[in-house]
C-alpha cells in the first residue's frame, strides 16, 4: 500500500469511538511496525560467551544479520540442578552484553601490524640476509635494537602482512634457541578457563619448543597462599548456588553483586529463607547494604577481626567443650590433635616442627618416616601414627598401601580416638612464645600450655604439645593453665581479644563478639552451615595468608569445611578449568613430551623487571622476632628466591646461565650422562644457574609472547620498571636504585635495560599492551572461534562458538599458534635439526617430589647438603626436542598418551582407550596419530581424555584413587560412566560435569559444589603434610617469619612517599593515602573499559576515589583532575568524591587503559600511567618454600604473590593539564 | 519576450512544482525514515530556541504571506473593497517585517550550526546549501522592498499575482508578465522557484508533516488499533 494514499484516507481511518469520543479506534496501515519486528530479527543465533576471567561463564546468545554480528542475549536454557535450588539463569551482565561493541569498532585490530622501525631494518637485512642471521643482525646489535626497543609504546606501527610478521617471529626463536636456549622464549596468557583452546595453542607451541609458560594466578595476587598451605589445595570454593544452602553467610573484602554479579541473586535469594548475612568491607561497596549487619574494619586490618572472632569461639565453643560437632570435626579433619615439638630458642619455649614417625624408636618404618606426623590416642594414650599423613601417601608397599585415608584409625590397623588437649593429662605446664607483630604488647607473648615429655630415638628428651592447646593459647584464651597473656574477659586488651582488635580495626568489640558467636551457633547447630565468601580486599596484602587463616581457622573451628553450605569461598580471579586433566596434554604437549616447562611470574618479573634493585622491605622487618635473625644476615628478598630456586623449591627461567642444548651437547662430547654432567659442573661452579646472575646478557629472556591478556594496562604490578628494564623504553620511574636493598648472594650488576629482543602481542583490540609490543597480531574475538569455557561458579561447561568467521585479517588463537608453528619449522628446523634439551623441574606438589628436605632446609650450594636433583635441587630431565616436527606435532595427538597414560594431583589412568576414540572422532593424521587441525579437534581431544566430560575416564579415575586411599569412590562416577560430552552438546545447551577426583567437591543431583566436600565424606586426605587441615605451618621458614600460628600482621612499609613528598610541587597540597586497587565497575571484567558503552557509564576514562574529607584537605572537587604518583612512577586521573570511601585510603579500580582520556603528568612531563605505574611486586620468602608436602611448587599453586595494597600515594590536584598530543619525533614525522 | 524569460518564468516553474511534489511523494512513500527535521538538539542547544522560533515564525509567516497574496484571485480583494495600493502597504510591511524576523532567525541558526564543532561535524553539504539558499532568497525579498517603495501603486504586484494565478491554472502566456519587472524581483523569483526543486531532497519534507499536524487539532485523545 502507499504510505501516501494511506494518509488521504483519514476520513476513513476512524472505524468506531470510546469514551465519548476522547478516543478512536483507527484503520490505519500497519505496516511501520514490521520496522521493530525486524530490528529483532536475525538470520542466525550462535551460543558463545566471554572469554574473559569474571567467571561468570555465562550462556550468550549471539546474533548475525546481514553477515553482521548486531547484539548479544543472554541465553537462558540452562539445565535444571537440584529440585529446591532457585534457577541458575539469567546469567550474564550488562557489561558482556556491551563486547559486541569491539567486534567492529576502531579500537580492533584488523591486520598484523610490525613496529615501523623494525620491519624496515628487517626487509634492509632480508636483501641479503637468511632469516636467522637477519634477526641476530638487528637484534644483537646495540644500535640497531636500541633504535626499535626505545620507541616501544610510542606508535609507529605500520601494517604488515602475515608472511611478514611470522618470519619474524619464527627466526627470532629459532636464533634464540639456537643461541641462548629455548628457556628464553616465554609466554604470558592468563587462566585457561576462560577460553581452553586459545591458551592451549600458545602453550602447545611453547611445549614443544622448549619455552617456558608463565603463571598468572600468583602474580595477578588471586591465589590465595594459605589455600595450599592450610588443604594442599591451590583453591577449591563452593559454586555459587551453594550460598543458598548457607545458613549464615558473611561476606568479606568481596564485592559479590559487582565482581560475580550473574551469581549475586543466590546472595539474594538467601535472604529470603532467613539466613542472616554479614558484610565485612572498609568501604561502601555494593555488598555492604545487602548485610544484616556491616562491619567496616579499616583497611589491611581483617586478620586482627578475624583472630578477635577465633578468639570468641576457642572461648565459648571449644574451651567449654559446649559443641560435640566441633570437637569431633576437629579431631578427624583437622591437625588439632597433631603434637608439635617445643623447642628453646634461647629466648624461651617456641612451637617448632610436628613431631615425626622418625623421631620415635618404634614408629621408625622403612617409608618416608620424616613424613609422618604423630598424635595421642586417648583411649590407649600411646603415641600412634594415624592414617593419612603424606608419608603415607608415597611410596608405601603391599600391605601398608591404602592407608592414605582419614578413618579414625593409627596405620597399624587399630581404631583409634585422637586426643585433642593435654589439658589434665600432661606432664608439665611450659610457658611457651608466640611471635606478636601488632607493635603495642611485647614482641613474644609467653602463654602456658600443658606438655607432655618425651624421650626420642636419638635418647633426648623433648616436650611435645597438641595443636589445639597451642591454638588455645595463641589466640589469648585462658584455659586454666595460670600464667600471663590470656584474657579471662573480652574487655581485657590482650592479643587476640574484641577489645584488642577495637583499636587496629576499629570495630565494636561487642559487634566482633555478635558474629562470631552467632557464626558458631549456627555451625554448631547446622554441622557446618556458616559460609565465609572472602575477596581481593583481603588477599591482595602482603600478609594476606595471615588475613586468609584467620578466617579459614574459623572455619575449621566451627566444622564449616567440606560441609554442603558450608566453608570458604574464595572469588578472586580464580577460575576452575574443570577438564582439567584432559587439557593438560593438549596445553603441555605432554601427548609428545614431559615435562613441560612452567614458570612462576612474580618472582620472574620482579628479577626480570630489576624491581629487586629498588627493594626497601628489608627481611629483618619481616622476620619473627622468635627467629636467629643471624642466619639470614644480609639477605635481600632476591635472595631468598635464589636460594629457593637451587634447591628446587620454585622453578627458574631461564634456568641455567648456559644454553641447555649446549649442555647435552658437552655431556655428549665429556661421554657423560646430561644429569650427572650437570650436577657435577653446578658443584663445581662451572655451569651457573640463572637467578644467581640476573642481568647477565645470557640470562635474559628474550623473546616474549602475549596472549589473551593485558600484561602491560593490567597486571603488570610495577609497570615502569617494567618499562624501563624489560622493554628499554620511556618510563617514569622516580626511584633511585641507591635506595634499594643490596642483595649479598645474587651478583648485582650495572642495571640491563630493554632485556627482551621480541615482544609478540597477539590481541582484537588495540591494548596498552599492544601499544608496547614490536609485533601486533590480530586475532579473533570472542564471538568468531570456538572453545571452551567453565568456571567455578556453576557446574556447566560452555562453548564459545563462531558466529561469524575472523573479520578482516584476523585468525583464532589457535590457528596463528598453529601458523607460526609450522614458520618455526620452515624456518627453524633445517638450523636447529633435532636436540636434546636439560629440563629443571622444581620439586612438584601431588608427586613424591614434594617430600623434598623433611625439617632443615639446607642449601647444597653453601655446602649444607649434597646436591640431589629432586631432592635438596631441582630436578633434570633431557628431553629431545626435534625442529623438523614442530608443526606435525603441534597438529596431532602424540603417541606418549598411550604409552606413559594420564592423570594428575597424584593419581594416574591409562588412557589408550580414548586416544583411539579421538582417532575415530577427530581421523588421522598423516603420521597415522589422531589429527588435531581445527580448535574443535583439540576441544574434543580435552573432552575426551577428561573425567570430567568423560564417564569412562571419571571411572578410572575415581578407581586410581581407591588404591591410593584404600576406599571405593567409584560410585561417585558410576552413574554417569556412559556420559560423554562432546563439542556439539554444549553447543546445544550448557551441561553438567560429571564428579572427578581432579576436585575436592561433587557435583551431583544430591548436594551442590562445595571444596572439601569429598575430604569430608569420603575421607579422601587433604594434600598436606598431616593429611588433615592444618592451623599449624611447620616449615622452619613459616616458624622464622612468625607465621607457624596465625597472627595479626599489619601492613609492610614500602617506603614510597617520603622521597617524592613535597619535593616536585605544583602549589596545591598534597596528600599521602593508602593506594587501594579493587575490581572495575565499567568494564568487562578486569581488562576491557575502554568500549563506548563503558566509558560512557563512567568518567570516560580512568577515575580515582578519594572520600569527601580527604578530598577536601587537598582542595579537590570532584570531577577535577589529579596526579597520583610515589617512587614507582605517577598516574594521571579524575577525581570521584564520594562517601562510599573512608578516610586515608583511595580507590582506583584496576586496569583502566592508559589509551583513552589520560593527559600527561605533571612530575614526569610524560603520558600519565596505569594504576601499576605507582605499585612494585614484592615478594614474601614464605611464598617460596618448596618441596615440603603442601608447600611444594605446582604452577599456579604456590609461589611468590604480587601483592599491592600495601602501596602508599601521593594525590594532589593538577594545575596544568596537558595533552602531550604531538608526533614522538617531529623532524621524522 | 526573451527564451530565457519564457523558460524561467513560463516552463521552469512547472519543473519546479513537480519535483517538489513528485519528489516528495516518492520520498514519503520510499524513505520513509529520512522523513524528518534532523534537529540537532541533543547535540548541543545554544541559541536554537530563539533561532529556530524567529525562522519559523518568520518564514512561515512570509510562506503564508506569499501563498495567499499571490493565488488570491483579484475579484476577492476587489470584493474586499481592498485597494491594489493598499494591498502594496500590507504586503511590504508584512512581508518586511516577517521577512525581517525570518532573517535574524535563519543567521541565528546559521551562526550555531556552523560555529560548533559538532554542529559542524553533522552538518552535510545539502544542508549548507539548503540553508544558504534560503539566505539569498530571503534576502533578495527583502530587497525587492526598496524597488517596490518606488512604485507604490500596486501594478507590479498585479502583474506578479496574475503570473502566479496563470501558472497554477494552466493557463498560457504567464511568463510575459514577469518580463518587465527589474532583475530583483526575476532573482527573487528564480532563487524561490528553485527552492521548491531542492525541498524533496533535504530536511524541509519535514514542512509537510508540520502542516500535517494541524491533524492533531482535532485528534481523539487516544488511538488504538484493530488486529
Amino acid at each position: 500500500m502507499s504510505h501516501f494514499l494511506d494518509r488521504l484516507k483519514f476520513l476513513s481511518r476512524t472505524v468506531d469511538t470510546f469514551a465519548d469520543g476522547h478516543g478512536a479506534v483507527v484503520a490505519e496501515d500497519r505496516q511501520w511496525e514490521n520496522a521493530y519486528r525486524a530490528r529483532w530479527q536475525q538470520d542466525k543465533v550462535v551460543r558463545s560467551t566471554h572469554g574473559v576471567n569474571c567467571t561468570g561463564s555465562c550462556s550468550w546468545r549471539v546474533f548475525v544479520k546481514n553477515g553482521l554480528i548486531t547484539w548479544e542475549l543472554q541465553q537462558t536454557d540452562y539445565p535444571r540442578t537440584r529440585p529446591d535450588l532457585p534457577n541458575h539463569e539469567p546469567r550474564g551482565c550488562p557489561r558482556g552484553a556491551s563486547y559486541s561493541w569491539y567486534v567492529y569498532s576502531a579500537q580492533r585490530v584488523k591486520y598484523p601490524l610490525i613496529r615501523g622501525k623494525l620491519v624496515e631494518m628487517w626487509r634492509e637485512a632480508r636483501q641479503t640476509m637468511d632469516p636467522l642471521t637477519a634477526w641476530e643482525y638487528i637484534s644483537q646489535n646495540p644500535e640497531r635494537a636500541k633504535a626499535y626497543k626505545s620507541i616501544r609504546g610510542q606508535g609507529g606501527f605500520v601494517r604488515a602482512d602475515w608472511d611478514t610478521a611470522t618470519e619474524i617471529i619464527a627466526a627470532a626463536n629459532a636464533y634464540t634457541i639456537k643461541e641462548y636456549g629455548p628457556d628464553r622464549i616465554i609466554g604470558f596468557s592468563p587462566i585457561p578457563a576462560m577460553s581452553m583452546v586459545s591458551y592451549a595453542a600458545g602453550s602447545r607451541y611453547l611445549s614443544l619448543i622448549g619455552g617456558v609458560c608463565m603463571s598468572f594466578y600468583d602474580w595477578y595476587c588471586d591465589l590465595p597462599p594459605a589455600s595450599p598451605q592450610v588443604w594442599g589445595e591451590q583453591t577449591d570454593v563452593p559454586e555459587s548456588a551453594d550460598w543458598y544452602n548457607s545458613t549464615y553467610l558473611m561476606v568479606w573484602g568481596s564485592n559479590v553483586p559487582m565482581t560475580r554479579t550473574p551469581d549475586a541473586h543466590f546472595y539474594t535469594e538467601v535472604r529470603y529463607k532467613g539466613t542472616k548475612t554479614v558484610a565485612v568491607s572498609s568501604d561502601f561497596g555494593e555488598m555492604a547494604k545487602f548485610g544484616d549487619i556491616w562491619l567496616a574494619p579499616k583497611q589491611g586490618t581483617d586478620a586482627a577481626l578475624a583472630m578477635a572472632m577465633g578468639h570468641v569461639v576457642l572461648n565459648e565453643f571449644h574451651k567449654t567443650g559446649k559443641s560435640e560437632y566441633f570437637k569431633s570435626y576437629g579431631k578427624q579433619y583437622t591437625d588439632f590433635p597433631m603434637l608439635v615439638m617445643l623447642k628453646d630458642n634461647g629466648q624461651g619455649l617456641v612451637g617448632d616442627h610436628y613431631l615425626r614417625a622418625s623421631h620415635l624408636s618404634g614408629h621408625d618404618d622403612a617409608n618416608n618416616p620424616d613424613w609422618k606426623t604423630l598424635l595421642i590416642d586417648e583411649k590407649t594414650g600411646d603415641i600412634v601414627v594415624p592414617n593419612g599423613t603424606v608419608g603415607l601417601r608415597w611410596g608405601e608397599q603391599g600391605e601398608n598401601v591404602g592407608k592414605w585415608n582419614l578413618e579414625l584409625k593409627a596405620a597399624d590397623g587399630r581404631e583409634i580416638d585422637p586426643l585433642l588437649s593435654l589439658k589434665d593429662k600432661s606432664d608439665e605446664i611450659v610457658s611457651v612464645g608466640f611471635p606478636y607483630f601488632g607493635g603495642e604488647h611485647n614482641d613474644v607473648l609467653f602463654r602456658n600450655v600443658p606438655a607432655k615429655r618425651i624421650t626420642l630415638k636419638d635418647g633426648s628428651s623433648v616436650l611435645v604439645a597438641t595443636v589445639y592447646d597451642l591454638m588455645l593459647a595463641n589466640y589469648g584464651v585462658d584455659n586454666g593453665h595460670g600464667g600471663g597473656n590470656v584474657a579471662t574477659s573480652y574487655d581485657q586488651d590482650i592479643p587476640y581479644t574484641p577489645k584488642w582488635q577495637e583499636k587496629h580495626t576499629g570495630v565494636k568489640g561487642i559487634d566482633v563478639e555478635t558474629v562470631a558467636r552467632e557464626f558458631a551457633d549456627n555451625a554448631d547447630k547446622t554441622h557446618g552451615k556458616s559460609m565465609v565468601i572472602v575477596g581481593a580486599a583481603l588477599n591482595h596484602w602482603y600478609h594476606m595468608d595471615m588475613t586468609y587463616r584467620g578466617i579459614i581457622n574459623l572455619l575449621m573451628m566451627c566444622g564449616c569445611v567440606g560441609q554442603s553450605g558450608g566453608g570458604w569461598a574464595h572469588y578472586v580471579g580464580q577460575e576452575k578449568l574443570r577438564p582439567q586433566q584432559g587439557w593438560v596434554p593438549l596445553a603441555f604437549a605432554t601427548d609428545w613430551n614431559r615435562p613441560p616447562r612452567h614458570m612462576n611470574s612474580t618472582s620472574f618479573f620482579y628479577n626480570h623487571t630489576s624491581q629487586w634493585r629498588h627493594e626497601k622491605l628489608g627481611v629483618n622487618e619481616i622476620l619473627s622476632p622468635t627467629a636467629q635473625a643471624a642466619k639470614f644476615k644480609g639477605m635481600a628478598l632476591l635472595d631468598f628466591n635464589a636460594k629457593s630456586e637451587r634447591m628446587g623449591w620454585l622453578p627458574s627461567a631461564p634456568q641455567l646461565e648456559t644454553n641447555p642444548l649446549e649442555v647435552t651437547r658437552a655431556a655428549a662430547a665429556a661421554g657423560k650422562d646430561p644429569v650427572a654432567y650437570a650436577v657435577e659442573n653446578l658443584k663445581a661452579g662451572t655451569l651457573n644457574m640463572s637467578c644467581d646472575d640476573p642481568d647477565n646478557p645470557r640470562n635474559f629472556p628474550r623473546n616474549m609472547f602475549v596472549w589473551r591478556s593485558n600484561i602491560l594496562g593490567s597486571s603488570g604490578k610495577g609497570h615502569e620498571y617494567f618499562l624501563k628494564y624489560l622493554l628499554g623504553t620511556q618510563n617514569a620511574l622516580f626511584d633511585n636504585e641507591a635506595d634499594g636493598i643490596k642483595p649479598t648472594e645474587v651478583k648485582v650488576r650495572p642495571a640491563a635495560e630493554g632485556k627482551l629482543d621480541l615482544l609478540t602481542v597477539l590481541d582484537f583490540r588495540m591494548s596498552t599492551t599492544c601499544l608496547y609490543a614490536d609485533i601486533v597480531l590480530p586475532t579473533a574475538t570472542w564471538y568468531e572461534k570456538d572453545d571452551l569455557n567453565t568456571s567455578d561458579m556453576h557446574p556447566f561447561i560452555h562453548p564459545l562458538s563462531e558466529a561469524v568467521q575472523p573479520l578482516w585479517q584476523a585468525k583464532s588463537d589457535w590457528e596463528i599458534y598453529k601458523l607460526i608453528a609450522k614458520r618455526l619449522t620452515e624456518i627453524g628446523g633445517p638450523v636447529l635439526g633435532t636436540q636434546k634439551d636439560l629440563v629443571l623441574v622444581p620439586l612438584l606438589h601431588d608427586t613424591p617430589g614434594e617430600l623434598g628436605q623433611p625439617l632443615e632446609p639446607k642449601d647444597w650450594k653453601k655446602g649444607e647438603c649434597d646436591l640431589l636433583p629432586g631432592k635438596t635441587a631441582p630436578n633434570m630431565v633431557v628431553v629431545e626436542r626435534d625442529y623438523t616436527r614442530i608443526f606435525e606435532k603441534f597438529t596431532s595427538i602424540g603417541p606418549l598418551l598411550e604409552k606413559a597414560g594420564n592423570g594428575g594431583k597424584g593419581i594416574a589412568w591409562k588412557t589408550e582407550h580414548e586416544v583411539h576414540e579421538l582417532a575415530g572422532l577427530n581421523g588421522k593424521a598423516a603420521n597415522g596419530q589422531p589429527r588435531l587441525e581445527s580448535a574443535i579437534d583439540a576441544a574434543e581431544m580435552i573432552l575426551t581424555l577428561a573425567p570430567e566430560t568423560n564417564g569412562h575416564v571419571a571411572v578410572k579415575a575415581w578407581d586410581a584413587l581407591s588404591k591410593i586411599t584404600g576406599r571405593d569412590h567409584k560410585h561417585l562416577a558410576i552413574p554417569r560412566e556412559h556420559d560423554k560430552i562432546r563439542f556439539r552438546d554444549v553447543q546445544a545447551q550448557p551441561r553438567k560435569i560429571i564428579s572427578s577426583p581432579t576436585w575436592s567437591g561433587l557435583e551431583s543431583e544430591e548436594v551442590s559444589y562445595n571444596a572439601g566436600y569429598t575430604n569430608v565424606h569420603e575421607l579422601i586426605p587433604w594434600r598436606t603434610l598431616t593429611g588433615r587441615q592444618q592451623f599449624y605451618q611447620d616449615h622452619r621458614w613459616m616458624i622464622d617469619f612468625g607465621e607457624g600460628f596465625t597472627v595479626y600482621k599489619p601492613h609492610v612499609d614500602l617506603k614510597t612517599t617520603d622521597a617524592m613528598l613535597n619535593k616536585l610541587p605544583n602549589g596545591n597540597p598534597e596528600l599521602v593515602l593508602n593506594f587501594i586497587t579493587p575490581h572495575q565497575k565499567w568494564g568487562i571484567h578486569s581488562t576491557y573499559s575502554d568500549n563506548l558503552r563503558m566509558l560512557t557509564l563512567s568518567r570516560g576514562g580512568p577515575h580515582v576515589w578519594l572520600s569527601e574529607a580527604d578530598a577536601k584537605k587537598a582542595g579537590i572537587v570532584d570531577n577535577d583532575w589529579i596526579e597520583v604518583f610515589n617512587v614507582n612512577g605517577t598516574l594521571t586521573a579524575r577525581a570521584v568524591v564520594s562517601q562510599r570511601v573512608p578516610d586515608g585510603m583511595t580507590l582506583m579500580y584496576h586496569a583502566q587503559e592508559k589509551i583513552v582520556n589520560v593527559p600527561g603528568a605533571e612530575t614526569s612531563k610524560k603520558r600519565g600511567g596505569i594504576h601499576n605505574s605507582v605499585t612494585r611486586a614484592v615478594t614474601k620468602p614464605t611464598h617460596m618454600i618448596g618441596g615440603y608436602a603442601q608447600q611444594a611448587y605446582g604452577f599456579n599453586y604456590y609461589g611468590t604473590v604480587g601483592s599491592n595494597r600495601d602501596e602508599f600515594v601521593i594525590v594532589r590536584k593538577m594545575k596544568n593539564v596537558e595533552w602531550l598530543d604531538q608526533p614522538l619525533n617531529k623532524t621524522e614525522a | 519576450m526573451s527564451y530565457l524569460d519564457q523558460f524561467l518564468f513560463g516552463i521552469y516553474p512547472y519543473i519546479a512544482l513537480a519535483i517538489f511534489l513528485f519528489g516528495s511523494l516518492v520520498r514519503f512513500e520510499r524513505e520513509q525514515y529520512t522523513w524528518k527535521a534532523d534537529s540537532t538538539q541533543l547535540l548541543h542547544r545554544g541559541a536554537l530556541v530563539t533561532g529556530s522560533r524567529l525562522f519559523h515564525f518568520g518564514v512561515i509567516g512570509v510562506f503564508l504571506g506569499h501563498l495567499g497574496g499571490l493565488l488570491t484571485p483579484l475579484s476577492v480583494w476587489h470584493a474586499l473593497g481592498v485597494a491594489p495600493e493598499a494591498k502594496q502597504i500590507l504586503a511590504i510591511a508584512a512581508g518586511g517585517i516577517l521577512g525581517g524576523i525570518g532573517l535574524l532567525g535563519l543567521l541565528i541558526l546559521l551562526h550555531r550550526r556552523l560555529s560548533n564543532e559538532r554542529l559542524a561535524a553533522v552538518t552535510p553539504l545539502r544542508d549548507k546549501v539548503l540553508l544558504s539558499w534560503l539566505l539569498v532568497t530571503l534576502g533578495l525579498g527583502l530587497a525587492t522592498i526598496p524597488v517596490s517603495m518606488g512604485h507604490m501603486d500596486g501594478q507590479m504586484m498585479m502583474r506578479f499575482m496574475e503570473w502566479a494565478q496563470r501558472i497554477v491554472t494552466f493557463r498560457g502566456d504567464a511568463a510575459s508578465f514577469v518580463a518587465g519587472a527589474p532583475l530583483v524581483f526575476k532573482l527573487h523569483i528564480f532563487f524561490g522557484l528553485t527552492f521548491f526543486i531542492i525541498f524533496p531532497f533535504t530536511r524541509m519534507v519535514h514542512t509537510w508533516s508540520g502542516f500535517g499536524s494541524v491533524g492533531y487539532i482535532t485528534r481523539a485523545w487516544q488511538l488504538v488499533r484493530p488486529r
